[in-house]
This record gives structure tokens, C-alpha cells and sequence, in this order.
């Protein structure tokens, strides 16, 4: 164990964790959005606009990230009526790449998440809003949403930490994340297990405060 | 019933054990299988090019099987440390950097490193010598680092990691760059294709041959690169207390030599005599 190497990675590694945090958050800003979204869709009793939703996460769930990466990156980089539009602009960056591929997949997870705390209210809420005169938009936007995000607050946690994980990813397509700088650190130390063992240590660490705010949040907002 | 099961595994594990050890005697080469024409892959996935023909050369001479193993270039050196395989062969420059952790035979083979961009890039036509030797130094060599210095700036620079290109790049020889790495030669390629990268840099041949299997309109721009953080040469890469091994490649190598075998394979990779 070099544990000068430790020490000597440890602020460089964390510096990367700032950029790991980074894409985190703005991805699940823009994939809170987009779940909202597309949960409200799923709940549509039109066929069409429910398939279209029920599509959207079926493929995001059922395909790797790393693949939905590659092919945002890589495939559409290859695309040459593309690099000629105005969308290049943010598609030639690899940052927005990432973004672009976590907000779609933790979208399409968080709108599963979003549909089936819809799901779980129970009629007798909304019919006592009914029957108090409230309009039925009122009822959705200050009962509905509010006690669905209550009741996807444990399932919102696990995504938060499922997707904080997952832009480790984002090394893949050159960015300097914790896991990029990690790496880097390797190819000119070639010593995997110290680096990774501090890049792991603060990713747990990171875990923890996710952990214990969701926890803080469900307490809070407990119906008891 | 307790003691049949015990029996069952027990004979399981003993027989992976013999498994095992039949592929003791065997040398494990490492190699990675995407940096063509060194080494890489044919359609069916065989691992092909100039250093795995070279490696199967190199066994007959030492007397021993070999077997090549694939292995992520990033990952390469940890993984000899760490026994997965015995040697490295994939196009690795003997540093002094990789020498701190592991031994080098002596070179196998040698070739230049260049810079290549998309036809119509305004880095056609830079002013340079043909090529330039950083360990020779200079004032012609100054001047040239000077040019490129001033042509790289602000523009997107992209290489593989951990090679001897991003060495060079991050020496500050030619300045603030900034600089993109990449997990493989491939990645690197496709970006300079789709322009996000302005410029890359890597083995000459890697971008003739990327250039000539596309189609795309990939040229080389500046002068070639060899010496300083270029290396010495493409060693085979050896644990360094696996001190009986490095001596059985040293002796295969020099009787290769002797014989035309590495001359004769390079030229039938590289189209051209890349042997040392």
C-alpha cells in the first residue's frame, strides 16, 4: 500500500468529485422534469399518449447506460447532417452528451417512480377535495403531486444514488469525473488499488449525504 | 447426504485445479487488440497484426507456448504487475516513466508519432521540417515546437491515454492545449472524423491505416516525432523480478533479428521496415 500515493491523490480526486456532483445534479434537475413528464403522459387515458410514455421508459430502462452514452456521444457524432445543424453546437461538447444521456435515463426511471406513487393515492383524498367544491386541477397540483412526491421519496433515493453512480460513466466520453481523474492518476502511477480505494471511499462518502437527506426528508414529511 | 455434496464440490475445485495448471508452463502475453497495425482484431474476433504474429515468433525461439490475452490499454501494466499475464507486447515505448514499475527487453521495433487532421483543417500546410528528434535537440527543434506552439493553441488536442502522446502533450513543448484523452485508438479516431477534435496525435500508421480501412480524409500534419517523451522504442513490457524471462526475450529478439523474422513481419504490417 503506497500511502503516500493516498494522500497525495486524495484533493485531486476530490476537485473530480466536484464535476461528478455536478452532472449529477443537473441531470436529475432536468430528469425530475422529464419524469414528471412523462408520468403525468402515463397516467393519460388516451392509448396513444400512454403507449408513447410507456415506450419512452421501456427503452431508457431496458438498455444499458453505458450503450445510451455511446450512442449519444459516438452515434450521433457520426451523423453528418447533424454536425451541420445548430444542435451540434451542444452535441460537439461531451459534457452535454452526458447530461443529455443521465436526464433521458434517470427520466424515464423517476417517471415510473412518479406514475406508480400516482397510483398508490387513495380515491377517498381526491374525492374529499371533490366534495369540498375544489377544482380537479387545484386537486392535482396541491394534492396529487405533493403526497405522489411524498410517497416516491424512499424509491427517488435509491435513483439518486443509482444515477451518482452512474457518472462514473461519464470518463467514458472524456471528462475528467471522479472516476476519469482516477484513472488518469493510474496511467501514470499504475497503482489501481490505492487510487481506487480513495475514489470508492468518496463515493461512499457521497452516498452517505444522500442517504441521510432522503431519510431526513421522509421523516419530515411523514403522514404520522 | 452432507458428505456426498462435500465430495461433489470438492472434486469440482480439484479439477479446475488441474485445469489450471495445465496452462501453468504456458507464457501469457498481454496484448490490446485496437491499435492496428500493431495489434488488433479481425472480423471474427481472432486478435491479429504485427506484434501477436510476432509474439508466436518469439515463443518458438524461447521454446515455450505462448498464449495472448486481450487486455484494455489503460489497465495494461497493472495487469502484468498483478500476474494476469507474463509480458506485454502492444506497441508499448520503453519510458522512463513505465520503466520505474516494470523492465523492458530491448526494442523490437520503432516508429514515429505524428499529428493528423480532417482534409480542410487550417493546420494543412504548417511550415515544419519533415521530422523532428527531441532527444537530438536543437535549435531546428525549437523552432519547430515554437510553430507548433502557436498553430495548437486554443485548439482541441486528442490522444489515447497513457501513451507516450499524452506524454508529449502535457510536457508543455507546445504550450496550453486543450487536451482530450481517450480510452482507445478508435474513440480518438471517430472524434477527429466528427470533428470534436481539431487535431489528434498518435503512431503515424494508426491514422494511414484508420484513414485507408474509412475511407474518411484523415492527413498528417507537421513532422513525425521520435526521442524525449517519445521513448526508445517498442519493448516487450516484464515484471521486474521476472528477471529469467526478460533474458529468454532479450535472446529470442536478438536471434529474431538475425534471422530477418521481425524485419520480415514488420514489413508485411506496416507495409514499410519498422524493425530495430
Amino acid at each position: 500500500m503506497d500511502l503516500e500515493l493516498m494522500i497525495n491523490s486524495f484533493p485531486k480526486l476530490l476537485n473530480a468529485a466536484v464535476i461528478t456532483l455536478k452532472l449529477l445534479s443537473v441531470s436529475l434537475i432536468i430528469g425530475l422534469f422529464i419524469g414528471l413528464f412523462f408520468a403525468i403522459l402515463r397516467l393519460n387515458k388516451n392509448i396513444f399518449i400512454n403507449r408513447f410514455a410507456y415506450g419512452y421508459s421501456y427503452v431508457f430502462r431496458g438498455t444499458p447506460l453505458l450503450v445510451q452514452i455511446f450512442i449519444i456521444y459516438f452515434g450521433l457524432g457520426q451523423i453528418e447532417y447533424l454536425r451541420s445543424t445548430v444542435l451540434w453546437v451542444i452535441l460537439k461538447e461531451p459534457y452535454w452528451c452526458a447530461i443529455i444521456a443521465f436526464a433521458l435515463n434517470t427520466g424515464a426511471y423517476t417517471s415510473e417512480i412518479l406514475r406508480s406513487a400516482f397510483q398508490t393515492i387513495k380515491p377517498g383524498i381526491i374525492e374529499a377535495g371533490k366534495s369540498l367544491g375544489i377544482s380537479s386541477k387545484v386537486i392535482f397540483y396541491k394534492i396529487q403531486i405533493p403526497i405522489a412526491i411524498r410517497q416516491s421519496l424512499p424509491a427517488y433515493g435509491n435513483e439518486i444514488i443509482l444515477m451518482m453512480k452512474g457518472t462514473s460513466l461519464a470518463s467514458t466520453v472524456t471528462i475528467m469525473d471522479l472516476t476519469g481523474v482516477a484513472k488518469y492518476i493510474i496511467s501514470t502511477t499504475f497503482k489501481p488499488i490505492e487510487v481506487f480505494i480513495v475514489a470508492g471511499g468518496i463515493y461512499l462518502f457521497m452516498t452517505f449525504i444522500i442517504h441521510n437527506v432522503i431519510k431526513f426528508l421522509e421523516k419530515k414529511y411523514s403522514f404520522n | 447426504m452432507m458428505n456426498k455434496f462435500k465430495k461433489i464440490i470438492f472434486s469440482v475445485l480439484f479439477s479446475l485445479l488441474i485445469i489450471g495448471n495445465v496452462n501453468a508452463d504456458k507464457i501469457k502475453i498481454g496484448t490490446e487488440g485496437a491499435y492496428p497495425p500493431w495489434n488488433s482484431k479481425d472480423a471474427s474476433g481472432k486478435l491479429i497484426g504485427f506484434e501477436v504474429e510476432l509474439a508466436y515468433t518469439l515463443c518458438r525461439y524461447i521454446g515455450q507456448q505462448c498464449e495472448i490475452v486481450e487486455q484494455d490499454w489503460d489497465g495494461m501494466i497493472p495487469a502484468l504487475i498483478m500476474r494476469k499475464f507474463d509480458a506485454i507486447m502492444a506497441g508499448m515505448s520503453i519510458t522512463a516513466e513505465r520503466q520505474k514499475a516494470i523492465s523492458f527487453s530491448q526494442g523490437y521495433a520503432d516508429e514515429v508519432a505524428s499529428l493528423a487532421v480532417m482534409k480542410g483543417s487550417d493546420l494543412e500546410g504548417m511550415d515544419t521540417p519533415e521530422g523532428i528528434n527531441l532527444t537530438l535537440g536543437g535549435s531546428g527543434v525549437k523552432k519547430t515546437l515554437k510553430t507548433l506552439t502557436g498553430a495548437l493553441a486554443g485548439k482541441t488536442v486528442c490522444t489515447q491515454t497513457a501513451t507516450i502522446h499524452q506524454n508529449f502533450l502535457e510536457s508543455g513543448d507546445v504550450g496550453k492545449i486543450n487536451l482530450r484523452t481517450y480510452k482507445t485508438q478508435d474513440e480518438v479516431n471517430l472524434d477527429l472524423a466528427s470533428g470534436r477534435c481539431d487535431v489528434a496525435l498518435a503512431a503515424a500508421v494508426a491514422f494511414t491505416d484508420y484513414a485507408e480501412k474509412s475511407g474518411k480524409p484523415v492527413v498528417l500534419v507537421g513532422p513525425t516525432f521520435s526521442g524525449g517523451a517519445f521513448g526508445n522504442g517498442v519493448g516487450v513490457g516484464i515484471r521486474k523480478d521476472d528477471t529469467e524471462l526478460l533474458k529468454a526475450f532479450n535472446k529470442a529478439i536478438e536471434k529474431a533479428r538475425k534471422n530477418g523474422d521481425i524485419s520480415r513481419i514488420a514489413t508485411k504490417w506496416f507495409g514499410f521496415d519498422a524493425s530495430m
